[in-house]
């Protein structure tokens, strides 16, 4: 019985090792997302001074669970005035393309779900469904405020899309492939014996990292970003109208693209898997891998837990007027890091490139531009 | 409102509110966006509407004490005292020291709630979630533990009383005032250096909202929003009530008038306020809380009329009482300062974003219980 079994043909195996990835990275990250959802509340009431939840089991650990069984007996709501297909379809292209996006990402030493040659043009190109589907959300709503939201999200996407690419375009051409689990090989090893060779350890890899993590808030709708769902203004931008699980989809999909920038972001920046120094590679790369992660997604919590949301023009300028120029600063830098060699001539190469012309727009446009406090007087 | 995208003007007309995320309650406003740029923005109040004058003419004055609590629900203590100081004025009593310097000491703890809260709304209606109104609202609940050993309520006060107060201090409450006016100063520099440098900040609220010294007096505006745009008029100096004249304390003046002048003017009122509450308490005579002589029951003022106004955290709160030598007063009326404050709100969005509407709405300070009365 057993033996038949193993004598299954190729493309069955092929297909079985496929399914199990699948499952495996579905499970976790969906696992991942019911527990980010507890530690996002649990993380935001420790800064605001508050216990959070802390009904339902120990620590409240069960909250979601309560979340998810009150998602799923709602009532589900279309208005009257929705493209029923599209109001039902978006929701679902919200979260697959994050689920097909995490496939890609390498978790560990030969501990990559799909390991593709061109898994990060893969990414990119799944990663821009998501803003379909958002204007999807926003359009069939059939209503205003998930309109002006779409409207907000997609030249947002849009714009940041670009740093984001762009910045990713350097690893690109210091690492010469596409494949992630390449990108993070050619990570490791040590300088001096003890210094991690990272992308981020580098003039390029650390400005075009910065450019990287900015734009990756945007990508994932995080505050100061939060535009498309600014609460205060358009109560919640494209998920006005939705109810039920439909709108816990909305959620899940917003995590789980919160996991796959912040895994991307690891590969392309932090190493990947790669242990930080080399007396601590004993301890199994998929611990680094979602260490890392996990101070990741910590500092996106700290920041939406800190920082007021920016306006629309603001938001704009910010990306056409700093992050996509620099981001091609990042480029040539790493252009001239890969063909000076890599040592310590490129340092005194590249540094400069990127950091010359921020030196100089700072000094002449930061003191003209950047707002400033003021000084009041008094009446006796 | 439920207006159609129509071709011709390619405009979104959008309701906002009444049920909305930063209304402040339920106030609606009808804007029409080209985008998101306001081209016209229509207030529409009255839906907490609860007859609170009229029901005030058929009940006896003292009767009234209670519903001025519920007009400006974030400082019912300044609403006691101008109704007070207005019942006294028709029907001539007077009020001992004591209760005076009380008053002031209230007045000026009340202050500081609305401006602490008033940070903390503003924040959030900007998008910072809720951090700085804990922050705020942490320092607000030591105040209302005070207010609550002193007047047995946190917030719906009903303490004054027409010739004082309800009844003294408690033992230790001056010690209790005394130690959050020590503490207070710490918060407000937590607080400013949180909120004045962020860039984010600076950006979103300065030049929004401004408007020209003449059109905010025409308006009727007051309080803080008026002095932020640089006009010297705070009642307290102004036509002083009470015993205000015996404090010695300054007026920050702001220059432009935009939601960043509102909100700095405020921090630098909190620690004026912090200066008379310190002068309050250490003159604070023994005596009468309330005059020997006032009247609780059965209480009739002569005939007349009278309006008292007093420096509310939010602007001129006034009330106009006729009486015609009844028990209950002919004529009610109240000047509620966020009503007034809100009428220029037009004015103050057209061209601006959405997303600035709302933090121009937070900047006016508006609570709806008396807006809509």
């Amino acid at each position: 019985m057993l033996l038949e079994f193993l004598k299954m043909p190729a493309w069955l195996v092929t297909l079985g090792g496929l399914a199990a990835a699948a499952g495996t990275v579905v499970g976790v990250f969906l696992g991942g997302f019911a527990l980010l959802s507890l530690i996002e509340r649990k993380t935001l009431a420790r800064v605001q001074n508050r216990i959070g939840p802390n009904r339902a089991g120990p620590f409240g650990i069960f909250q979601p669970v309560a979340d998810g069984i009150k998602m799923l007996t709602k009532e589900d709501i279309v208005p009257a005035k929705a493209e029923w297909l599209l109001h039902l379809l978006a929701p679902i292209l919200i979260v697959v393309p994050s689920i097909l996006a995490l496939g890609v990402i390498p978790y560990g030493r030969e501990w990559t779900p799909v390991p593709l040659e061109l898994g990060l043009l893969l990414f990119f190109a799944v990663g821009s469904v998501t803003e379909v589907a958002i204007f999807m959300a926003g359009w069939s709503s059939g209503s205003k405020f998930p309109m002006l939201g779409a409207m907000r999200a997609i030249s947002q996407l849009v714009s940041y899309e670009i740093p984001l690419v762009a910045s990713a375009l350097a690893v690109v051409m210091i690492s010469g492939t596409l494949s992630l689990p390449e990108i993070v090989a050619q990570q490791g090893g040590w300088t001096f014996g003890f210094l991690p060779q990272w992308n981020i350890f580098s003039p390029w890899g650390l400005v075009g990292g910065i450019v990287f993590f900015i734009a990756a808030i945007a990508e994932a709708n995080r505050t100061p970003f939060d535009l498309p769902e600014g609460e205060s203004e358009i109560v919640a931008g494209h998920m006005t109208e939705y109810s039920g699980f439909k709108y816990a989809l909305f959620f899940m999909g917003e995590y789980l693209g919160l996991f796959a920038v912040s895994g991307l972001f690891i590969t392309l920046f932090l190493g990947g898997w790669q242990a930080p120094l080399p007396f601590l590679e004993f301890i199994p790369s998929w611990i680094w891998f979602f260490g890392k992660l996990a101070v990741l997604i910590f500092f996106f919590l700290w920041i939406r837990a800190t920082y007021p949301r920016v306006r629309i023009d603001q938001l704009m300028r910010f990306a056409w007027l700093f992050l996509i120029p620099t981001s091609l600063l990042v480029t040539v830098a790493a252009g001239l890091w890969h063909v000076t060699g890599r040592g310590i001539v490129s340092w005194v190469v590249c540094l400069p490139v990127v950091a010359i012309p921020w030196v100089i727009a700072a000094v002449i446009f930061n003191r003209r531009l950047a707002p400033a406090t003021r000084t009041y007087h008094f009446a006796e | 409102m439920n207006a159609e995208l129509s071709d011709d003007d390619q405009l979104l007309r959008v309701s906002l509110g009444p049920q909305h995320p930063s209304t402040h309650g339920v106030f609606r406003m009808n804007v029409v966006l080209d985008g998101e740029t306001v081209v016209s923005l229509k207030p529409v109040f009255g839906y907490l509407h609860r007859n609170h004058e009229k029901i005030a003419e058929g009940v006896t004055y003292l009767s009234s004490m209670p519903y001025t609590d519920r007009l400006d629900y974030i400082c019912p203590l300044t609403n006691n005292w101008a109704y007070a100081l207005t019942v006294e004025k028709l029907a001539g009593i007077e009020v001992p020291e004591r209760a005076e310097y009380v008053r002031v000491i209230l007045g000026e703890l009340t202050r500081l709630i609305n401006h602490t809260a008033f940070m903390g709304f503003i924040l959030g209606d900007m998008g910072a979630w809720g951090s700085a109104l804990m922050y705020a609202f942490r320092e607000r609940e030591k105040i209302l533990d005070l207010f609550e050993d002193l007047t047995g309520a946190r917030m719906m006060a009903n303490f004054m009383r027409f010739g004082g107060l309800r009844n003294d201090l408690p033992p230790g409450w001056v010690e209790g005032v005394r130690k959050i006016v020590d503490e207070y100063p710490a918060f407000l520099d937590e607080m400013e250096k949180f909120l004045v440098g962020n860039e984010i900040l600076l950006a979103r609220t300065q030049d929004v909202g401004a408007l020209p010294k003449e059109t905010l007096i025409n308006g009727g505006v007051t309080g803080p929003m008026l002095r932020a745009a640089g006009v010297n008029h705070d009642l307290r100096k102004a036509d002083p009530y009470g015993i205000y004249d015996r404090f010695k304390f300054r007026i920050p003046l702001g220059e432009r008038g935009d939601v960043y002048d509102r909100l700095m003017i405020r921090f630098l009122e909190m620690r004026e306020s912090l200066d008379i509450l310190h002068q309050a308490l250490d003159g604070l005579p023994e005596g009468d809380f309330i005059h020997p002589k006032a009247k609780i029951r059965g209480f009739k003022p002569p005939v007349g009329e009278a309006y008292a106004r007093i420096e509310g955290p939010k602007g001129e709160l006034g009330f106009h009482l006729i009486s015609d030598g009844k028990p209950n007063p002919y004529r009610y009326r109240v000047r509620p300062p966020s009503f007034i404050n809100l009428t220029l709100l037009e004015d103050m969005c057209l061209g601006l974003d959405l997303a600035d509407v709302v933090i121009i709405l937070g900047s006016i300070d508006i609570v709806l219980g008396e807006v809509d009365r």
